[in-house]
């Protein structure tokens, strides 16, 4: 892949870009989908393609391809320059700079504690084969089926990995290129009951098929499908929330949308011009951390070269620093936080966080339940992508959950709204639970449960 | 129309998947080619350029589907799919019929946006820009951007079915954010077809005037009502909802896993007699319109409500099979890295009588939702949430102000028996609808539809 990064700078150079960087990645996929007791479908799937950022001057274009042919290069490189030239001048255009001190360790020479090893592999996922994934998805549906007697189905059982290898080459010197596997498994399931259908998530995540648990994984689909039999609308008031840490995650990654620079930039957060500003209660201490193992937002290097690295983003109440790629950097004369993310070699980099880590607190969940006395618990909420105003961070989803009652779990509860704005959220936050957990939805965030002290919550 | 593969490649990939057993063998292929733009801060920027062809060979045994797709068109990566897509089969050989070229019409393209030149796109965005603007002094920022694609497809299967199609489709959208004070508000609207660069010949700098109004508006917008209220949903864009709230429902695989709620409802009264509804894969030049599906059969225009009573659901030939039904043309793909599955085209209720004013004049308190930011349903439950961008609140029969932050959230059964009129101002709008992890283009429209009762989600308790 680096091979193929190499000659699409040097193709793109001769195309007329003043400076040029190629990102490649090659990637094998399986997925199973599973139900009804047998295999519906199986994928088997490469990927390959190149995407190339060219400069002429403070032009920059974009162009990506799948021929990897000298030919194929030849008009990606064309059509990467052509692109430059129908954009407008930006000052503040460049291409990254390598850092002194880790040159030559990206270069691949020495300096090994320059660049952190990171263990972004794991050898189960080649050892295993198609038949031992398909019956990993199998026994998560049968997980699901067998813990709770009011399960009626499985809707699909899914298990899919991917095996990564992904290459960066600059004109400036960056050279870099790393492995990485991941998969996951997550089953939804079906209850009845009291004359209605209710739905339930069970998911799971790893570096590979042996670090999968599908018993818990089916479990948890059964468990939140059957808890929401016979659920009701709370009645609307203000009132202690308590996040479990799939919603805490979810608003975890929409902070982490209005934590990028260019959002702040272009007066496009709710975050711009809050920095050193108390946007948070004590409870609530968030990091991006692009090192830790078990992220799935994990590289040696972000989607433009930038090592990664472990950053306070909300500390002690405070806001302490924006997420930063290089062009946001030079803009807002701060230093790249390593955060020029990449969704394949299909887009452009663009600020986003690496992985989001709340720290997590010393209460239980029963000591935060207790805690909040009565309220609302919420383990759902749907329409986070429609229902919030990215700009003020205003928002109102649809949320489910159970009722607390003197401070244990009471009746589920459905079809009810919960609105705030983000920050006012986070300033409310009064206490983190000490149980956290990795999810991967809209990003990859670790959050233990959250507790809010008041928000509205609109039922009926 | 000239095909991506030639008929014996075709022939011998089908023939490799069946090598192991099956009972049809499909081999989709594709060449794509885009180009997108934006303009942002007054600024040409992210002018992205793309191209990409490779295919997906699936075979079918039994109730399973093996899969396997390759970047790139090369005979011998396509074989090397197809064997891939067979290694897990364990049955005796089978044979694919020969295959027989069926002619399909695409539709016409009078300006290839390829053909356009890029300076002229640029300058589609600069006017964008000055209309988004010229809103209103409050208007403080303004994104618009420009999309294009062509996808060439092929299709061959097992069944001798050999035929392709060659769709291209343009889409702008504008967004504006007001601000005065503290106070910032967005607007976005957007506007797209199954069409060349002619769809821009009359006024598209009007997407970007709506807007910046949008915005505008927004800014005087006060706390939106929560509770138990009459709902009147706008034309075009509005009808979102139905297609969340029903059309999701009615594509046959959620019925087949009685994940839908209009399981054991064909023929059954779902509405009031005053809904009529379609799902039409032939308009012309509409988003969500091809030739024929990803699976090579011809759309076609289905009447899923007739009167009140459900008649059909959508099917792609799968699901057609499993029922002993045909296959509606609603086998979708986002391109050859995914399995086709039962997805809208163009869903939209029919027009009916009465005037916008004339519903609106009928609520003495409620709530009228004109356009949506998004929106989510479970079809297995049928419980959806929607996000309002742009509502108002209606007092007396008449729309009094603004309202922002609004959700509307409820049941689909309930909420489309509730609907107790349709209004004659119909209109298309254009959307990208996820399923399945799955984009694929699609059009929503209806006229002004009043919901006689719907939960909405505010903040002003």
């Amino acid at each position: 892949m680096i091979e193929a990064a190499r000659r699409a700078v040097e193709a793109t150079l001769a195309a007329g870009a003043s400076d040029a960087e190629a990102y490649a990645s090659e990637d094998s996929e399986r997925e199973v989908r599973a139900h009804g007791g047998e295999v519906e479908s199986l994928t088997a799937a490469t990927k390959r393609g190149v995407g190339v950022r060219a400069w002429i001057g403070q032009r920059v274009g974009y162009a990506y391809g799948t021929d990897l042919s000298d030919a194929g290069i030849a008009s990606l490189a064309e059509r990467a320059a052509g692109s430059a030239r129908i954009a407008d001048e930006d000052p503040y255009a460049a291409p990254p700079e390598l850092p002194v001190r880790l040159s030559s360790a990206i270069g691949g020479k020495s300096a090994p504690e320059a660049l952190p090893s990171l263990a972004l592999t794991d050898d189960s996922l080649g050892e295993w084969g198609v038949d031992r994934v398909a019956e990993l998805a199998l026994a998560v549906e049968r997980a699901a089926l067998a813990a709770d007697e009011r399960v009626s189905g499985v809707e699909q059982a899914v298990y899919a990995d991917s095996a990564e290898r992904v290459a960066i080459v600059s004109s400036r010197g960056i050279a870099g290129e790393y492995e990485a596997t991941s998969c996951y498994a997550y089953a939804q399931a079906l209850a009845e009951g009291e004359g209605g259908r209710e739905t339930g998530l069970g998911f799971g995540l790893g570096r590979g098929p042996a670090a999968l648990d599908p018993e818990a994984i089916g479990r948890e689909a059964a468990e939140r499908a059957a808890a929401m039999i016979g659920a009701g609308k709370p009645t609307s008031r203000s009132c202690p929330v308590l996040l479990d840490p799939t919603v805490a995650s979810s608003f975890v990654s929409l902070l982490g949308n209005a934590l990028a620079a260019s959002a702040v930039q272009r007066g496009r957060s709710p975050l711009a011009g809050r920095l050193g500003e108390e946007v948070a209660g004590e409870a609530f201490v968030l990091h991006d951390d692009g090192l830790e193992p078990e992220g799935f937002g994990s590289a040696p290097f972000d989607g433009e070269g930038v090592p990664h690295r472990r950053t306070a983003l909300v500390e002690g109440g405070a806001l302490r620093t924006y997420l930063y790629d290089t062009y946001t950097a030079r803009r807002g004369e701060a230093a790249s936080t390593g955060n020029a993310g990449r969704g394949g070699y299909r887009t452009l980099p663009s600020v986003s966080a690496s992985n989001l880590v709340v720290a997590p607190g010393a209460l239980s969940t029963e000591q935060l339940l207790a805690e909040a006395g009565d309220g609302v618990f919420i383990d759902d909420v749907a329409g986070l992508h429609s229902g919030v105003n990215p700009v003020t961070g205003a928002f109102s989803v649809g949320a489910s959950g159970r009722a607390i009652r003197g401070g244990e779990l009471a009746e589920p509860l459905r079809e009810f709204t919960i609105a705030s704005d983000l920050v006012s959220m986070l300033r409310a936050v009064s206490a983190a639970g000490a149980e956290p957990r990795w999810v991967p939805f809209g990003g990859s965030v670790s959050a233990p449960p959250l507790l809010i002290a008041a928000m509205t919550v609109a039922g009926s | 129309m000239s095909e991506l593969i030639d008929r014996e490649v075709a022939e011998r990939v089908l023939g490799r998947a069946l090598a192991h057993g099956g009972e049809l063998a499909e081999v989709f292929a594709e060449r794509s080619a885009g180009l997108t733009l934006a303009i942002d801060e007054q600024r040409i920027e992210a002018v992205q350029s793309g191209a990409g062809e490779g295919a997906g060979v699936r075979v079918v045994e039994g109730g399973t589907t093996y899969f396997a797709h390759v970047d790139g068109l090369d005979p011998a990566d396509l074989e090397r799919a197809a064997g891939e897509a067979a290694a897990a089969l364990r049955a005796g050989r089978a044979e694919p019929r020969p295959l027989e070229a069926r002619a399909t019409t695409p539709f016409p393209i009078e300006q290839p946006p390829a053909e356009v030149p890029a300076e002229r796109k640029a300058a589609l965005l600069r006017e964008l820009d000055r209309r988004g603007r010229g809103a209103g002094p409050e208007i403080a920022q303004f994104m618009a951007s420009y999309a294009e694609i062509r996808r060439q497809v092929t299709v061959a299967n097992s069944e001798g079915l050999f035929s392709g199609d060659d769709r291209t489709r343009v889409r702008i959208g504008a967004q504006a954010v007001a601000r005065r004070g503290e106070r910032v508000e967005t607007g976005a609207e957007t506007l797209g077809g199954h069409r060349g660069f002619e769809l821009f010949d009359d006024d598209p700098g009007a997407i970007a005037a709506a807007a910046g109004r949008k915005a505008l508006t927004l800014l005087d917008a006060g706390p939106a009502p929560a509770g138990s209220m009459p709902v009147v949903v706008g034309g075009g864009f509005g009808g979102v909802l139905f297609h969340e709230m029903t059309g999701h429902g009615l594509e046959a695989d959620h019925v087949q896993k009685r994940a839908s709620v209009y399981v054991d409802k064909l023929g059954e009264p779902v509405a009031q007699p005053l809904l009529t509804a379609y799902d039409d894969g032939r308009m012309p030049g509409e988003w969500g319109s091809d030739a024929i599906d990803d699976e090579g059969t011809p759309t076609q225009k289905t009447m899923v409500i007739e009167d009140g009573r459900l008649t059909a659901y959508l099917y792609d030939r799968l699901t057609a099979r499993r029922d002993g039904a045909a296959s509606t043309g609603n086998g979708r793909r986002e391109s050859f890295r995914h399995l086709p599955v039962p997805r809208m085209t163009n869903t939209y209720i029919a027009p009916g009588e009465p005037t916008p004013e004339e519903i609106i004049a009928e609520v003495e308190r409620g709530f009228y939702a004109v356009s949506f930011a998004g929106g989510q349903v479970d079809p297995a439950t049928g419980d959806f949430v929607f996000g309002v961008s742009e509502g108002y609140l209606i007092e007396g029969g008449k729309v009094t102000r603004p309202c922002r932050g609004a959700t509307l959230i409820g049941n689909c059964l309930e909420a489309l028996a509730a609907i107790d009129a349709v209004g004659n101002d119909f209109e298309m709008k254009t959307g990208m609808c996820g399923k399945a992890g799955q984009k694929v283009p699609v059009g929503t429209g209806q006229g002004h539809v009043r919901i006689a009762r719907m939960t909405v989600g505010g903040t002003e308790v």
